[in-house]
């Protein structure tokens, strides 16, 4: 009997010391840090799919957190990682609208969304906001970012910098999302190279630091000498600097993990629209929005060139990035062909965002199939 | 497909396979011994990291190999304590264990995330052998730490069926009343062999975050433990048939890849798939009226004398 007892308590202990060391609210709740200069709390809740360490998808939204929170004085911001899809985000949300009686949650994963509505619809008074999804309601919106622009500056300096004409893509899953960025990236690369094609590798998982350098090696091994990815860790990129090839990193300036390799990165920069989305919130200015913001709003930027790549090749990006700020221009206007060279959006044509939010076809120039 | 890429994907399936060679040689020990761990991804995961953490501190990856296996072994040891110690369920304990080495791992490596590695193990071709041509470079142009797995298996295959401490552990691993009985101490050779176990599913974890990525990302093992453990049963728990196992779960993945690169149109699911079919496979045939092939009869059964 004192023998259950106690392995019943080296079970629970075990138990706590899990629950302490996955969800932790980014601060106490009990230190109220100055409280002379800020009476009233505002708190902001945050769902995370990965664990902020993954250097990538989750890891990018936290360094949103974090400059919400130093931009804007009186928030103080709550979040859980490492939360499943499906119907268990519920427990989450309602756990950061009850218990840290958090004004505005943001939920970061499509998988997130039903729970988000459903929990929206509990509580009338809170604003939810949903990233990659399409469903809203009266206190809920979703937002995302046309990260197919600077995946489509990451193409020219691609396309600029390799020998071979090959250039590998190790990309997740073959959803729309993966594919646009496919797309943007090719018209990239051929906009300066028509030669160079881009050739893609599914490796059916969006976080396996291993198997992601696995695939990267694969392309390596016929003949790609610069790496491209959609994945959430910089496995690829490490592959490319083993071989003495070059890498173009995604989510989040990944140049610490293989330096000699980094050219650029296509990278998602949260904090303005958070501080944004709390700031309306807090004015009583909030309404339900779908915001698709691109590189106008800075939502979706391009990390630091590496040192190789050349001024002329900076310059030709800078110029594009600015003609798709200023409105000009953009990425999937006409003329553009499919893999046999068929025309799918004729010159003059715009592909509309709901056609491209729902691509399932490669341009010209990229070899793999979407299956 | 060609001669280059052939070896480029026997030479990935040794990398791929490694760290799940080391895992699967450590639950074998732990097995025979009669102890089911589960806890093995978490294990590999506290000395991934753990591995990560000495490097970073000391610029070698020999300590930091060291301070993997220390991490791998304290981790068994819990389980050992619970399931040997205090014949509590060995399935709970070491899924609790999993769940643990996950968050645990997680919360030490923080501070490293980002952070290159000072220093790594390197492929090191040995002489001579890494010349010939095909086995050259896909069995001798690796790291050291592939070289200490294959001398690993043979040296466990060899304590396993050829020595009297290997005898020993089998039988307090398939009839632990009759070991008591001859004067084996039951429960002190089960404490040893899983965490000689867990110490393996630390070298596991540390060749993935010192020589195969190498850096240090939250649950970077990905899924590996688990792979080990139904390799364990896919070998019959023979270290021998583990390394075979291994380098074929390892290349089945860098062939998916690899066939894809080319541009051949298999679905790259359908090839994931083959390994655990392969295993299912082997659970069907070995089960067949009833026998168990290779498990060892005490397996996550705890022991009493008193026979309750």
């Amino acid at each position: 009997m004192q023998r259950k007892i106690l392995v019943a308590a080296l079970v629970l202990l075990l138990c706590m010391a899990l629950v302490g060391a996955c969800t932790k609210p980014a601060q106490k709740p009990a230190e109220p840090a100055k409280p002379a200069e800020e009476p009233k709390e505002f708190n902001v809740g945050f769902i995370y799919v990965g664990p902020v360490g993954d250097a990538g998808w989750t890891w990018a939204h936290d360094q949103g957190r974090q400059y919400l929170e130093k931009n804007v004085p009186g928030v103080k911001t709550y979040f859980v990682e490492s939360v499943p899809e499906g119907a268990d985000c519920e427990r989450e949300i309602r756990r950061l609208v009850e218990q840290s009686n958090c004004k505005v949650v943001f939920t970061t994963s499509f998988g997130f969304m039903d729970g988000t509505l459903n929990v929206a619809k509990e509580y009338p008074d809170r604003v939810f906001m949903h990233c990659s999804g399409y469903k809203m309601d009266k206190n809920m919106g979703n937002y995302f970012g046309r990260m197919y622009q600077p995946r489509y500056l990451s193409g020219i300096v691609a396309g600029k910098m390799t020998k071979s004409n090959k250039i590998g893509y190790v990309a997740a899953f073959s959803i729309p999302e993966v594919v646009r960025g496919i797309n943007a990236f090719t018209l990239g690369v051929r906009s300066v190279n028509p030669k160079a094609t881009v050739k893609v590798v599914w490796t059916n998982t969006w976080y396996d630091p291993a198997k992601e350098k696995e695939a990267a090696k694969s392309l390596l091994a016929v003949g790609c000498d610069v790496i491209a990815q959609h994945q959430d860790t910089p496995g690829p990129q490490q592959a490319a600097q083993e071989a003495g090839k070059y890498g173009v990193g995604y989510n989040s300036d990944m140049s610490s993990f293989a330096p000699k390799a980094h050219l650029t990165a296509p990278v998602w920069n949260w904090g303005p629209y958070y501080v944004r989305v709390v700031k309306a919130v807090m004015d009583g200015t909030w309404k339900p929005e779908a915001y698709w913001g691109g590189m106008a709003d800075g939502i979706v930027d391009l990390a630091p060139f590496g040192p190789m790549v050349p001024d002329d090749v900076k310059k030709l990006v800078e110029d594009k990035k600015q003609e798709i700020i200023s409105g000009k221009w953009d990425v999937f206007w006409g003329p553009i062909k499919d893999q046999s060279g068929k025309v799918r959006v004729a010159e003059g044509q715009k592909m509309t965002d709901q056609e491209m939010l729902s691509f399932d076809w490669f341009v010209e120039g990229v070899e793999g199939t979407i299956k | 497909m060609d001669w280059v890429l052939a070896v480029s994907i026997c030479q990935a399936a040794v990398t791929a396979g490694t760290p799940i060679l080391f895992a699967a040689l450590g639950e074998i020990l732990a097995e025979r011994a009669g102890v089911l761990n589960l806890g093995v991804e978490g294990m590999m995961l506290v000395g991934a990291v753990s591995g990560f953490l000495v490097t970073v501190r000391t610029g070698s990856p020999w300590l930091g190999l060291l301070g993997a296996l220390v991490a791998g072994g304290l981790m068994a040891l819990i389980h050992a304590a619970l399931c040997v110690g205090l014949r509590a369920n060995q399935v709970v304990s070491g899924l609790a264990l999993t769940l643990f080495g996950t968050g645990l791992s997680g919360y030490l490596g923080k501070p490293v995330i980002g952070v290159p590695a000072p220093s790594t193990f390197r492929t090191v071709e040995v002489p001579v052998l890494a010349d010939i041509p095909f086995l050259g470079p896909v069995v001798f142009g690796h790291d050291y730490l592939v070289y200490i797995s294959y001398l690993l298996v043979p040296a466990l295959w060899f304590f396993l069926y050829r020595t009297r401490p290997g005898l020993h552990m089998r039988a307090v691993g398939e009839n632990p009343a009759a070991a008591d009985a001859m004067g084996i101490n039951v429960g002190w050779t089960r404490y040893i062999y899983t965490v000689a176990g867990g110490v393996l599913a630390g070298a596991g974890g540390a060749y993935l975050s010192l020589a195969y990525a190498p850096t240090w990302l939250e649950n970077m093992t990905a899924g590996r433990g688990w792979i080990a453990v139904a390799l364990v049963i896919f070998a019959g728990w023979n270290p021998l048939v583990a390394l075979a196992g291994s380098y074929l779960f390892g290349g089945v993945d860098a062939l998916g890849l690899r066939i894809q690169a080319v541009g051949t149109v298999v679905p790259s699911f359908f090839l994931s798939m083959l390994p655990y079919i392969f295993t299912i496979l082997v659970l069907l045939v070995s089960t067949r009226g009833g026998r168990r092939l290779g498990a060892p009869g005490a397996l996550g059964l705890a022991y009493d004398r008193e026979g309750h």
